[in-house]
């Protein structure tokens, strides 16, 4: 075990892949002589080339395009959107072919594309440098879209999507690139896609969320014990497919319900997350399910701390659920 | 501006040498019969969608020489991207017709079990990628594509078809200047049949071709006559050979002319003159390459015509192994959208078949 940051932790990933696998490639704006603006892929260049870490000209849908190229080839490509905020441009490369070529070839094409790329607020980045876009993605079928939290599972999950069958849309939460610290793994590290990570056991109230506001979700569960309130947090890792299970057992378990995201409310993840526990857990609930989420606005400037939900709200949502 | 106009194919019947591909008859009579083969499938098709037995198609009147030659000029490891009216091109580069006519029907014939509509069809076997609707999605993907093949190693060459509509997408431009960055071993075939739907070529871009814009992205762009089958072959194979030597991209634009309507779901006579139709029917490419076969003593005017009647036949047959498949299974709604059926699919599979599943 060595302690690391999430950003750490990323670089490990795709050095250490790349190592192992001759076929796997990184592309993307910058990523080369410069290291990545986020420096995830600080010294591949050196180290594997410029034949296999790429830095692409300045559009987005040429690289996701080059990308599924190449994966229809054999190859295993790792692209990077430098920020999620950009990715619009390569949407129907993403949308209408990374997503359905699988289903549209009846499998002779399958396309395991990476697409790795920062998301979310929490670097005064406005409008432009801080969205959360996870909803279209998860909206469409054929992807699979994986946010970490944990420097570990930044690790492990990446390492999965960088092996498995299917397209991946690997969002980091920039926030916590450098906060977030912890033991990972050395060497080979694999955390399955599709499993849900139990950050907190607790019996009064399912606090469901992922990436950064996973610790955001820590410091409510932390308040509310003081309160005498047992919180159980899920980190699910992968947000589609959903590990469902988990979000059943817990729920069942604590009859109340807390989504939290800091992507806007309405049509967000939080809103089919609360259908799913409605559908499926309905008599176990013992108060609405809540959702705490960003506002249905641009993501601001100035007003950035109002806008991503923390602690604080977190906790009225839990208190509000108990006494309901 | 635009490159010179290159053709084979003179007036008089004969050949120009600096552009003949120099085939051998047995060549010249295979081409001629899937000319001939891609007519007699569009014909047929319209037929059949006319008749409510197939729902959509995309015919390919017009531009048969575009289609074959460039087809052609294929080897067995290069990798096709193909847009939805490019059956030609996949016909000769062995696709079997009677897959083609499967797809059409969407059932239990079809190898992609009817997720896709019509003309939406691959083989991965001989490297030919899966079609979709949006137009030049496939540009930058033959890039990642060619480029995969360099590094690995591979002598081979990709080709991307596209129209002249597709031209002015922003897919067009990031593939063109990626691939020019990265000299990746890609062919960028064009047919420019005139139209984009309704739209004009000399609206569709202030350009006065579309083969000129290589130059923006410092590689070569040639002009060729489009329904010259020799022409046409020979550029393409000039090119792709090109691209297999490690000489880089290439943009071939075919000046050709789209007889037919758009789609089956398309009225041509809203939007251009008949006139206009008729003077490109002079210049039929069927035709033409049928008289370049007479005057070469490879096919008289009498076995043309038992040609062209065997190429109806052999839709025919097609037509009737598919239309009589059952239809695809209600299960295969959810399969293959992940490798592996995650759980909503499992269950909204239990949606179908009355609960089973």
């Amino acid at each position: 075990m060595a302690t690391m940051t999430l950003i750490q932790a990323i670089h490990s990933a795709l050095a250490e892949e790349m190592e192992r696998n001759p076929a796997v490639v990184l592309l993307g704006e910058d990523i080369g002589k410069n290291g990545g603006v986020f420096r995830a892929t600080e010294g591949l260049w050196e180290r594997f080339g410029p034949e296999r870490v790429i830095d692409t000209p300045l559009a987005e849908s040429g690289i996701v395009g080059m990308a599924i190229g190449m994966a229809l080839y054999g190859l295993r490509p790792v692209a990077e959107i430098q920020f999620v905020d950009f990715i619009y441009p390569a949407f129907e490369q993403i949308v209408s072919e990374l997503a359905k070529f699988r289903y549209r070839s009846a499998g002779q094409f399958p396309a395991p594309v990476v697409i790795r790329t920062p998301s979310g607020g929490g670097i005064k980045g406005g409008l432009y440098h801080s969205q959360s876009p996870e909803a279209y993605f998860v909206h469409t079928a054929g992807l699979t879209v994986v946010m970490p939290s944990a420097p570990a599972d930044g690790k492990g999950l990446l390492t999965s999507a960088m092996r498995g069958p299917d397209p991946v849309i690997f969002l980091e939460p920039k926030a916590l690139y450098r906060i977030a610290k912890g033991e990972v793994p050395e060497g080979e590290y694999a955390v399955p896609l599709g499993v849900a990570r139990i950050v907190r056991e607790g019996t009064d109230v399912s606090l469901i969320t992922y990436g950064a506001m996973v610790p955001v979700a820590d410091t409510a569960a932390e308040e509310a014990d003081k309160e005498g309130v047992s919180v159980e947090i899920i980190d699910l890792r992968t947000l589609w497919p959903l590990d469902v299970g988990a979000v059943d057992r817990s729920v069942q378990k604590t009859g109340r319900a807390i989504v939290l995201h800091e992507a806007p409310r309405t049509c967000g993840f939080g809103a089919e997350l609360s259908a799913l526990i409605q559908e499926r857990s309905f008599l176990h609930l013992k108060a609405p399910i809540a959702r705490v989420t960003g506002f249905d606005t641009p993501f601001p400037y100035a007003l950035e701390k109002t806008y991503i939900p923390d602690a604080r709200r977190a906790l009225e949502a839990i208190r509000a659920a108990v006494n309901f | 501006m635009e490159p010179p106009l290159l053709a084979a194919l003179r007036e008089d019947g004969s050949v120009d040498p600096a552009l003949d591909p120099a085939l051998p008859n047995e060549d010249l009579l295979f081409l001629f019969r899937k000319m001939l083969l891609l007519r007699a499938l569009d014909e047929k098709a319209i037929s059949l969608q006319r008749s409510g037995r197939i729902g959509f198609f995309v015919p390919s009147t017009g531009q048969e020489a575009s289609e074959i030659g460039s087809g052609f000029a294929l080897k067995e490891g290069d990798w096709v991207f193909p847009s939805y009216r490019d059956q030609g091109a996949a016909l000769v580069r062995g696709y079997p017709l009677s897959s083609i006519v499967g797809q059409l029907f969407g059932n239990a014939s079809d190898a992609i079990k009817g997720h896709q509509m019509p003309n939406h069809w691959c083989d991965r076997s001989i490297n030919l990628v899966s079609v979709s609707s949006p137009v030049a999605t496939q540009l930058p993907q033959a890039v990642g594509a060619g480029y995969a093949a360099k590094l690995r190693g591979d002598k081979i060459a990709v080709i991307a078809f596209f129209g002249d509509g597709g031209s002015s997408t922003g897919d067009f431009h990031a593939a063109m200047n990626f691939a020019g960055v990265y000299g990746t071993p890609t062919v960028f075939f064009c047919s420019n049949n005139q139209y984009a739907i309704s739209l004009p070529f000399a609206k569709q871009t202030a350009s006065g071709s579309i083969a000129e814009k290589a130059a923006a992205y410092g590689f070569e762009g040639v002009r060729v006559d489009g329904n010259d089958l020799l022409a046409v072959c020979k550029v393409t194979r000039d090119a792709l050979e090109k691209a297999r030597a490690g000489g880089g991209p290439t943009l071939i634009e075919a000046l050709t002319y789209r007889m037919g309507p758009h789609s089956t779901s398309d009225d041509p006579t809203r939007y251009r003159p008949e006139e206009e139709r008729a003077d490109w029917a002079k210049r039929d490419p069927v035709r033409r390459f049928a008289e370049y076969l007479r005057r070469a003593g490879v096919v008289d005017g009498k076995t043309a015509e038992t040609l062209a009647e065997e190429a109806r036949e052999e839709v025919q047959r097609a037509v009737k192994e598919c239309e009589g498949a059952p239809p695809v299974s209600p299960e295969s709604l959810v399969e293959d959208v992940y490798a592996e059926m995650p759980w909503h699919l499992a269950e909204q599979r239990k949606l179908l078949s009355g609960g089973e599943g």
